[in-house]
């Protein structure tokens, strides 16, 4: 009988146990190497048009009491994941951080101990934590516009569904899986996808028509968007052929929102070549639309000023656009919200910003 | 009438009260709370000095009571010489009576302004009279008097007079009514008393406070202060009218005599080439000198080669006594770490001799994240305002102390952390910022001897928290191998159905330092010590131990097992061999002859890599903080930080 890809994923664990168990027994000190997960160790994969981890590696030792307490921590991961996969359970990232209460010494102290510690071990075996039978909760993430999916609901049955016609106000929520075996695209008629940060301008351009209007598939991101999110927008733009344009708030936490849809983010760079859409297109707020439409705006706080100093020195900024609007932003000392459009009435962001924008991009 | 005249007769009237009056805030009574305080501190420090010149262990007695809302009564009794009767109008009923003349020495009382000034503050606050008592071993009876300050006359007006019976041998008791504020905590009386106490560990320190409050500082040492001696002043640290006064009031017939016998550092020699260089016949009266020639004098101080002031009349606590002083005031805060204080030698600025002394207490309940206490003493006496702009702050705050340890923003301004800093200076005549002599001037010859004592000071602190840190990497390092490598082997064993791996090679991998671990058992007036010697790397290890104590006298027959003992040098020998992985040994010896309890012993080692050893330094002596630095370094290579 041909393996599960649970079995599969569960033996690449189990070699990595093996790995530091004859490590230990032949009087080493237990260690596990990774690549380096930060800023400086992401590389543009000319291939593919995204960014990956690079070459450097952080070795992880039990020398030190913060390496042992985290290889102590996946023994006890890995043993409650191959628990799982005998008992054909699986549990969410969240039960996971309240299981690990019962670990004692190799209790998570917080819940993003036990993500990255997930996805650690998805850098290191190649396989995707849904295949350690480790699920992210449903994030809320929706999608309005005239486009039809078939998906398999939960009595194993496969639902059409259109995501103008058969769904409320609040739209198509997307499932975590959505992957093709879970999730089909049948049917679609639109020009572009449209991805938007904040619920308030997801809302105002339900509420304003826009899908129709301007035939567009509209995905709200809700904030830095999830795995699933980032997947279907990729989904979207390579099966379809469909550009994929995003919209956020003018500061620097969106030009990292944009940069994780369209570059990779550095977290998940290790699954960049499946996430990212390398070809979506920035569409604002951006630093001279503040000028340009004379937005009203808040300060920049400290904490904004390290971020946009810190993307200065991302590799994935490092282009002459971002680089332009990272120092106008730095030199007006003022961020806008998308919503700040509201400021010359509902309908401006739909009847002016967007198709002003849009079609400078020549859609 | 002519206008001068007018002012003149008009000038006459300005009576010592009411420049008291107008001079009340130079004088330090701005506030009720501080003038309460500052009649403490006059009383006091006049005791202290007493005692000090009469070699008596001082022993004070202070009451506060309160005799109507803002009305106190202040009580002073020492156990000092006694003040003479014929002297008592003068000491206390005269007001700026009572400086020396033209001895040069460092005393407590010229930090104040007199205790004839609290009297007259007294006075015109309660209109009540001051009590005296005092006695002198000589006489068999003591004498009660009751005085005020006549303001026109700057005269005692003595009331009542008349012998009593006095039990104790000698000393002096005051009692003054006054009006003020009884606080307490910062700047109060009890913090004055405190950091009174710990300068003068020689003194007992008992005050009765209005609210039924009773503290008493025991003293610890009890060996009488040695008093500073008195010098002439030193040719470059007098001033024009100084010197003036000293020509009217010299017996010398001769200029050359007058310079020779009124300064110090001044030979004969000297002085014929001081007269010389200014122009003026040795031979001259000094009396006859006009004001263009003294100056021509004191101008040829400064061109001829005149020896420093000699650092006699200076009295510095020492190190022993501050240590003393410290723990006996602040030991209730349980420090983890005293510094050895800092004596720095005697040094100059414009012919006054002064010395700077700084001392740490580091640890235990002193708060953590609060900026560091000052403790700031002049002469020894304490000085509790004006802080910010006192020269001793300010070579605080100059300090980049980040490189010793302690957090500190920018590198600059008052550190922050669990740590109180003493400082004195002690000086024949003390640069204060004004006549309230409540802050030290930053005179640069000061700033850079305060900065070189506080940075002696800083480096036992860092070499403390080094010694600490490693101390608590050990720690966890003991935590990680018993407690957690374990669990990752059983864990791993379980998973892949296989036994338990040995994990003994690991361990010593991990741990890779020899350990020399001592343990203090403390008896009265002896201690048990017991040293364990522990291999924890993956060799076999032979080497040479010396264990050298701190105080006291080893019993050279407790020594288990026996160890070489060298009498002479004071330390014991232990030579280990063959010290297998993982292998442990232990020594005990006692420790005889202690005064106080046992600190720690130094360890030395030979004949291995110092950079595996905890607990022990390399011989000899001088030990190597690198090597310390190099394994706390070592640890933090790995794995950084991720965005």
């Amino acid at each position: 009988m041909e393996k599960s890809r649970y079995e599969l994923a569960l033996e690449s664990l189990k070699e990595l146990v093996q790995r530091i168990y004859s490590q230990m027994e032949s009087g080493e000190i237990p260690s596990m190497e990774l690549p380096a997960r930060t800023k400086y160790n992401i590389k543009l994969d000319l291939k593919s048009g995204v960014w990956k981890y690079g070459d450097a590696k952080i070795l992880r030792t039990a020398k030190k009491i913060d390496g042992a307490y985290t290889l102590l921590r996946t023994m006890y991961m890995m043993d409650f994941i191959r628990e799982m996969v005998e008992e054909n359970k699986s549990s969410t990232l969240r039960e996971l951080y309240y299981i690990s209460e019962g670990w004692d010494l190799a209790k998570f102290h917080t819940q993003d101990e036990s993500n990255k510690l997930a996805e650690d071990l998805e850098i290191v075996t190649r396989f995707l934590r849904e295949d350690f039978k480790l699920r992210p909760e449903e994030d809320g993430a929706t999608v309005i516009g005239n486009i039809t999916f078939e998906e398999m609901n939960r009595r194993g049955k496969p639902q059409k569904i259109n995501c103008r016609d058969d769904v409320g106000d609040a739209g198509y929520a997307i499932p975590y899986n959505v992957e093709n075996e879970k999730l089909k695209i049948v049917d679609y008629d639109a020009d572009f996808v449209l991805a938007i940060e904040t619920g308030g301008m997801f809302d105002r351009l339900v509420e304003n028509g826009y899908d129709e209007k301007a035939r567009s598939i509209l995905v709200h991101l809700k904030g830095q968007p999830a795995r699933s999110t980032r997947r279907l927008l990729k989904r979207l733009n390579e099966e379809l052929n469909l550009p994929v344009l995003v919209f956020t708030d003018g500061d620097p936490w969106s030009f990292r929102i944009y940069a994780s849809v369209a570059y990779g983010a550095i977290k998940t760079a290790h699954l960049s070549e499946y996430l990212a859409t390398p070809t979506a297109e920035f569409i604002g707020i951006t630093s001279s639309d503040i000028v340009n439409y004379d937005l009203p705006t808040d300060k920049l706080n400290d904490k904004d000023i390290q971020a946009l100093n810190a993307e200065l020195t991302d590799p994935r900024f490092n282009t002459q656009f971002w680089k332009n609007e990272i120092e106008l932003m730095l030199k007006l000392g003022k961020k806008a919200e998308q919503q700040a459009l509201a400021k010359y009435g509902l309908n401006y962001v739909t009847d002016v910003y967007l198709p002003e924008k849009v079609s400078e991009l020549g859609i | 009438m002519d206008i001068a005249e007018d002012l003149a007769k008009r000038q006459k009237e300005i009576s010592i009260a009411e420049f008291f009056e107008k001079n009340k805030q130079i004088l330090g009574f701005d506030s009720p709370q501080k003038a309460l305080v500052m009649a403490v501190k006059e009383a006091v420090d006049n005791s202290l000095d007493a005692c000090e010149d009469a070699k008596i262990l001082p022993e004070i007695n202070v009451t506060i009571e309160r005799v109507e809302k803002d009305e106190y009564k202040l009580t002073v009794e020492d156990n000092g010489p006694g003040i003479v009767r014929r002297e008592v109008p003068k000491v206390f009923g005269q007001f700026l009576y009572g400086s020396r003349f033209h001895a040069v020495r460092q005393t407590r009382g010229q930090q104040g302004i007199g205790i004839s000034a609290v009297v007259l503050y007294g006075q015109l606050t309660t209109g009540k009279p001051v009590k005296i008592e005092t006695k002198i071993l000589s006489e068999d009876v003591g004498y009660s008097f009751e005085l005020l300050i006549d303001t026109m006359k700057n005269r005692a007006n003595v009331l009542r007079e008349e012998p009593i019976i006095v039990k104790k041998k000698s000393g002096v008791k005051i009692e003054i009514n006054l009006k003020g504020k009884y606080t307490k905590g910062r700047q109060s009386v009890i913090d004055y008393l405190q950091n009174t106490a710990i300068v003068n560990p020689h003194a007992t320190i008992i005050f009765n406070d209005p609210d039924g409050l009773k503290i008493k500082y025991e003293r610890v040492w009890d060996q009488p202060i040695e008093p500073p001696k008195e010098t002439k002043p030193h040719p470059l640290g007098v001033e024009i009218g100084e010197i003036m006064k000293m020509v009217s009031q010299t017996n010398a017939k001769k200029v050359s005599t007058f310079l020779c016998s009124e300064f110090s550092r001044i030979s004969t020699n000297l002085s014929i080439e001081i007269c010389k260089k200014a122009g003026i016949d040795p031979n001259k009266d000094p009396k006859k000198l006009s004001l263009k020639e003294i100056k021509a004098l004191q101008d040829s101080f400064k061109n001829v080669k005149i020896l420093p002031p000699s650092p006699e009349s200076l009295s510095p606590i020492g190190e022993t006594l501050i240590k003393k002083g410290l723990k006996n005031v602040l030991g209730e805060l349980k420090p983890s770490f005293y510094s050895i204080p800092v004596t720095r030698n005697p040094s100059v600025y414009g012919g006054n001799p002064f010395v700077v002394e700084a001392g740490l207490v580091y640890g235990g309940n002193i708060p953590q994240d609060e900026p560091v206490k000052i403790l700031r003493f002049a002469n020894r006496v304490p000085l509790l305002y004006q802080a910010g702009s006192c020269a001793l702050t300010k070579a605080v705050e100059n300090l980049d102390w980040r490189k010793y340890g302690l957090e500190q923003r920018g590198g600059q301004g008052i550190p922050v952390g669990p740590m109180i800093i003493l400082i004195h200076i002690g000086s024949t005549r003390v640069p204060y910022t004004s006549e309230a002599k409540e802050a030290i001037s930053e005179i640069p010859e000061i700033i850079n001897e305060l900065d070189l004592a506080l940075k002696e000071s800083a480096r036992q602190i860092r070499t403390f928290l080094i010694k600490k840190e490693v101390k608590n990497k050990l720690t966890e390092k003991f935590f990680l191998v018993q407690k957690i490598l374990p669990r990752i082997a059983e864990k791993s064993s379980m998973i892949l159905q296989k036994p338990l791996p040995k994990l003994e090679p690991v361990i010593t991998k991990i741990m890779n330092v020899v350990w020399v671990d001592e343990k203090v058992e403390q008896f009265k007036g002896y201690a048990r010590i017991r040293v364990s010697i522990s291999n924890f790397t993956p060799e076999i290890k032979n080497f040479n131990v010396y264990g050298d104590i701190s105080e006291g006298k080893i019993d050279r027959g407790s020594i288990k097992p026996f160890g070489d003992y060298d009498e002479k040098k004071d330390y014991i020998f232990w030579e280990i061999k063959d010290l297998k992985p993982l292998e442990q040994m232990d020594f005990e010896f006692v420790v005889n002859d202690l005064k106080t309890d046992y600190g720690e012993s130094v360890y030395y080692i030979e004949g291995i890599d110092p950079v595996h050893v905890v607990g022990a330094e390399p011989l000899p002596g001088d030990w190597n903080i690198e090597s310390l630095r190099s394994i706390i370094e070592e640890e933090e290579e790995e794995e950084n930080g991720e965005e």
